[in-house]
């Protein structure tokens, strides 16, 4: 039988602990150990990013990762998104355009497009649709998550 | 005096919630004291069940097990028919068929067990195709295999061949497809003795309750269902819902704790639903013109081992299988057969996919053989004003789709789009480039008297507050339900929409509307939400309570003050039939539908002569819906199913071995990312509908209709071959290009 860790790490930018086993999945952790039920599972393989959260600034499938791996890293999920009341320029945005529908693959899809955002700020459509191809929308056809993005990116222009 | 909001982009309700990651699925909730439960399977297609073995090394004592001698009432799940077991006892019908129930708080010692857990089978053999079924190589079903047969007649077929300038010959066949919905199935049930609490991911609240009030045999009001926010359903969360909810309920009430079935991604695959594959054979005859004579048409689908709704879809396909032309001799013959797969179901269209493809890809080799365009050929069979459709139902509106084909073409740029393509293709080179059409129709509600049949009753309720809030059973599931009926409400109540919620879809407290399915939710259901707000209305103007014209204001005091002194204000509406519209169901003929979506889509696709790779680089997506009740969530409905159909048309194949699904992940069953799919452009012309609030007809599936088959008539012009088959992978294209044909 193996043993629990202790896993420490910062959660949208406040340090939280867990006692979790050392492979027990990193979307788990989030939602069962530390109560984050915004991150979703859709299939558990890391096909559809459903799962996805940031980890030390990169874009990762919670579901692929084990909670051993995430030690003392920085995550972020869709709950450290917006400040308070005020959605982040991309949530904002999605709203606008209807890039929400049933909104299972949004929050994946938020921290997709917040990634793709912080590394081109200035986009092309054909650079969001890469950024964005990890996540699997089943609804949209992706054309409002697109229009949404362009949209946040000239929003947030020129913000470093 | 308010703007109207019905017509303009509102934005969602429930949209901030879903945002910040805060809306409810059922996976988000937090149950105290509850077990996970599984489901173990058939390993099989056909046989006879000898003995269950439980295997050492598990604590069976502490897991909770069911079988079907555990059920309360009768073995059945049912839909239309009663034959559906909820847990296979003496027989098995298709592979993964549920067989025995486990749960335990432990997840991981439930895979144990279940591992753990042998089903002796003697198997026998199985009908795993539609040659095989007709054929009864062995009766799976009734007496012949047959679910349902359904037979469309106008005129006379018959004579017509032997005189007709042009007689033409094609079969179609489609491919099962899955929903994919991003949330997997799930639910969570408690349950007594003599109560029933259901709380899951689902299209149908009334239909689950059914099951239930059937399988357990309890009263109406013991049994309660209430939807979670619900990640995705395109009819795949139709029908299936009852059978998990059955199966939770059952190990709730034997363990005494509630219960947890949550399927992953495989076992959902696997196990649910999927669109019926279809074959159609159409014969047709053109005169010297190139109108249409006669269409004789053969539309066969599988429906798997059980009934479950096969007959309503196999209906929708039969009456759309004829499109959107005029035509004096129609004759459908439609075959619903059973095969030892798991039972098919509803997904988008719903039938008319299939029968649509067919007819759309007939019409572009016919335009091939006559040496007409392809635009053209329709142009001379469109339906107008006071023709009849296959069932012999009068076109009554001012239908114009000549100007859906216009609009069309012209967003394509069409012309110059097939000079492009003949220059590109004849340059040599491996890139090759095409263009093509369809057009079709979708008829919005339920078919023939289904309406009547529902009989459904929506309204709305006053709140302490001054406030009301909508009472529907129609659920939002991402397609915009709750906030088009905010809209509509709002809009006949002449109030801000911030007076108008929508309560939950929990049938303890909201009437049965009817299913979330058929393109009905905004025309049907959003109907009754608008007279029963008009009736409110009327009674707080004539209590004397409130006084036009008002403000939110008044309208608040007017409402709390009935509340207070007068008691509750409610208002219920209930379906009635359009006096003009008649059905007759024995002889299939008459008003199908109260009316009809029609529309005109054009892609434009790049072929790759090497990889057979597809490519849509365009797409544009013409439609009639009567009245847009909200212009960006009606262009994402569009949107959405136009990526549904790509997916469709080339990559999303149903690998089946032995009846069951082999490429059951989304690692190889392949829908469209962002980067497989262009931007996709909607044009709307209206046409207000009196059967609509505002004029509005149904929208949700008529995307689904004629996408497969403008992608492959487009793939079709590209390269001159005549595919017949969805999906067109790179393998059965090189096939077609290649290996030479008679």
């Amino acid at each position: 039988m193996t043993d629990r860790i202790t896993l420490s790490l910062e959660l949208n930018g406040v340090p939280r602990r867990a006692e979790v086993f050392p492979m027990a999945r990193l979307l788990d952790v989030l939602r069962e150990d530390f109560g984050l039920t915004g991150t979703k599972e859709g299939c558990g393989e890391g096909e559809c990013g459903a799962c996805a959260v940031l980890m030390d600034g990169r874009l990762v499938n919670a579901c692929l990762v084990p909670a051993i791996q995430a030690r003392d890293a920085r995550i972020r999920t869709v709950e450290g998104l917006a400040r308070g009341e005020a959605l982040h320029a991309v949530q904002e945005a999605f709203l606008q355009h209807n890039g929400v529908q049933c909104g299972i693959c949004t929050p994946g899809m938020l921290l997709a497009a917040a990634d793709l955002l912080e590394r081109h700020p200035c986009p092309s459509e054909a650079q969001v649709r890469e950024g964005i191809s990890g996540n699997l929308c089943r609804c949209t056809g992706y054309a409002k998550i697109v229009d949404a993005v362009m949209a946040a990116a000239e929003r947030m222009g020129g913000r470093p | 005096m308010e703007p109207t909001c019905v017509g303009t982009s509102v934005l969602r309700r429930e949209g901030r919630d879903k945002l910040l990651g805060a809306a409810l699925y059922t996976a988000d909730l937090k149950v105290p004291g509850l077990l996970h439960g599984i489901t173990v399977r058939s390993r099989v297609p056909r046989g006879r069940v000898k003995a269950i073995r439980f295997g050492e090394g598990i604590p069976w004592d502490e897991i909770t097990v069911v079988t079907a001698r555990d059920l309360p009432g009768p073995n059945v799940v049912v839909h239309i028919g009663k034959d559906q077991p909820c847990l296979a006892s003496e027989w098995i019908n298709h592979p993964e068929e549920a067989i025995v129930l486990l749960a335990h708080w432990d997840p991981y010692l439930l895979e144990r067990a279940r591992a753990a857990v042998t089903v002796e089978v003697e198997e026998l053999d199985p009908v795993l195709s539609l040659e095989d079924s007709l054929a009864r190589r062995q009766v799976i079903w009734g007496e012949d295999n047959c679910f349902k047969a359904i037979r469309i007649e106008k005129g006379c077929v018959d004579p017509v061949w032997a005189e007709a300038a042009h007689v033409l010959e094609g079969e179609y066949a489609t491919g099962a497809q899955e929903q994919l919905y991003i949330e997997p199935h799930i639910v969570v049930a408690e349950a007594t003795e003599d109560s029933v609490f259901v709380r899951g991911s689902m299209q149908c609240p009334y239909y689950v309750h059914h099951a239930l009030v059937e399988l357990f045999g309890l009263p109406e009001d013991r049994v309660r269902v209430v939807q979670m926010a619900t990640g995705g359903g395109f009819g795949g969360k139709e029908d299936y819902p009852s059978m998990i909810a059955c199966h939770a309920a059952l190990l709730a009430r034997k363990a005494g704790r509630p219960v947890r079935i949550a399927y992953d991604r495989e076992e959902d695959m696997a196990c649910t639903t999927k669109r019926h594959p279809s074959r159609t054979r159409i014969r047709s005859a053109f005169d010297i013109e190139g109108r249409l004579q006669a269409l004789d048409i053969h539309f066969l689908l599988d429906g798997g081992a059980y009934m479950t709704i096969t007959p309503v879809v196999l209906s929708r396909g039969a009456i759309h299988a004829a499109g959107p032309y005029a035509c004096p001799n129609v004759r459908i013959q439609a075959r619903a057969l059973a095969t030892n797969h798991p039972p098919h179901g509803a997904f988008r269209g719903f039938g008319a996919p299939q029968s649509l493809f067919a007819l759309e890809r007939h019409m572009d080799e016919a335009a091939v053989a006559l040496g007409l365009d392809p635009a053209e050929l329709r142009r001379r069979n469109f339906l107008r004003k006071g023709d009849t459709l296959a069932t012999g139902q009068v076109v009554k509106e001012d239908l114009d789709l000549p100007g859906l084909l216009q609009q069309a073409l012209r967003e394509i740029h069409y012309e110059d789009a097939k000079a492009a393509c003949a220059l590109q293709n004849a340059s040599g080179g491996p890139m090759r480039r095409g263009v093509g059409l369809a057009v079709f129709m979708h008829g919005c509600g339920f078919t023939g008297s289904g309406e009547v049949t529902l009989a459904s009753r929506a309204g709305l309720e006053a709140l302490p507050d001054g406030s009301v809030r909508v009472l529907a059973a129609s659920t939002e599931i991402g397609q915009g339900a709750t906030t088009v009926f905010t809209q509509i409400a709002a809009d006949a109540l002449k109030i801000p929409m911030a007076l108008v919620t929508v309560a939950e879809r929990d049938t303890d407290r909201v009437p049965n509307s009817g299913p979330t399915v058929a393109s009905r939710t905004t025309m049907v259901v959003g109907k009754l939400v608008q007279d029963a707000a008009l009736a409110l209305r009327h009674t707080l103007l004539t209590s004397g309570l409130l006084k036009e014209p008002y403000g939110p204001d008044a309208f608040r005091e007017a409402v709390a003050r009935h509340l207070t002194e007068r008691g509750p204000l409610e208002a219920i509406a209930q379906y009635q039939r359009p006096p003009d519209l008649q059905w007759d169901d024995a002889a299939y003929r008459g008003d199908a539908y109260a009316t009809y979506a029609w529309a005109c889509y054009a892609a434009a696709v790049q072929v790759d002569l090497v990889t057979y790779e597809a490519t849509v680089e365009d797409f544009v997506a013409v439609q009639e819906v009567g009245r847009v009740i909200n212009p960006v969530m009606a262009a994402g409905q569009i949107e959405g199913g136009v990526a549904q159909g790509i997916g469709w048309a080339l990559s999303e194949d149903v690998r089946w071995h032995r009846g069951r699904m082999a490429n059951a992940s989304m690692t190889n069953y392949i829908m469209p990312t962002a980067m497989d799919l262009p931007p996709i452009r909607v044009f709307f012309q209206e046409n207000p509908h009196p059967a609509g609030p505002g004029g509005a007809k149904g929208i949700g599936e008529l995307p689904m209709d004629g996408t497969a088959p403008a992608v492959l008539n487009a793939v079709a012009h590209a390269l001159d071959v005549q595919p017949r088959q969805v999906p067109l992978t790179p393998e059965r294209l090189m096939e077609l290009v290649e290996v030479p044909r008679d």
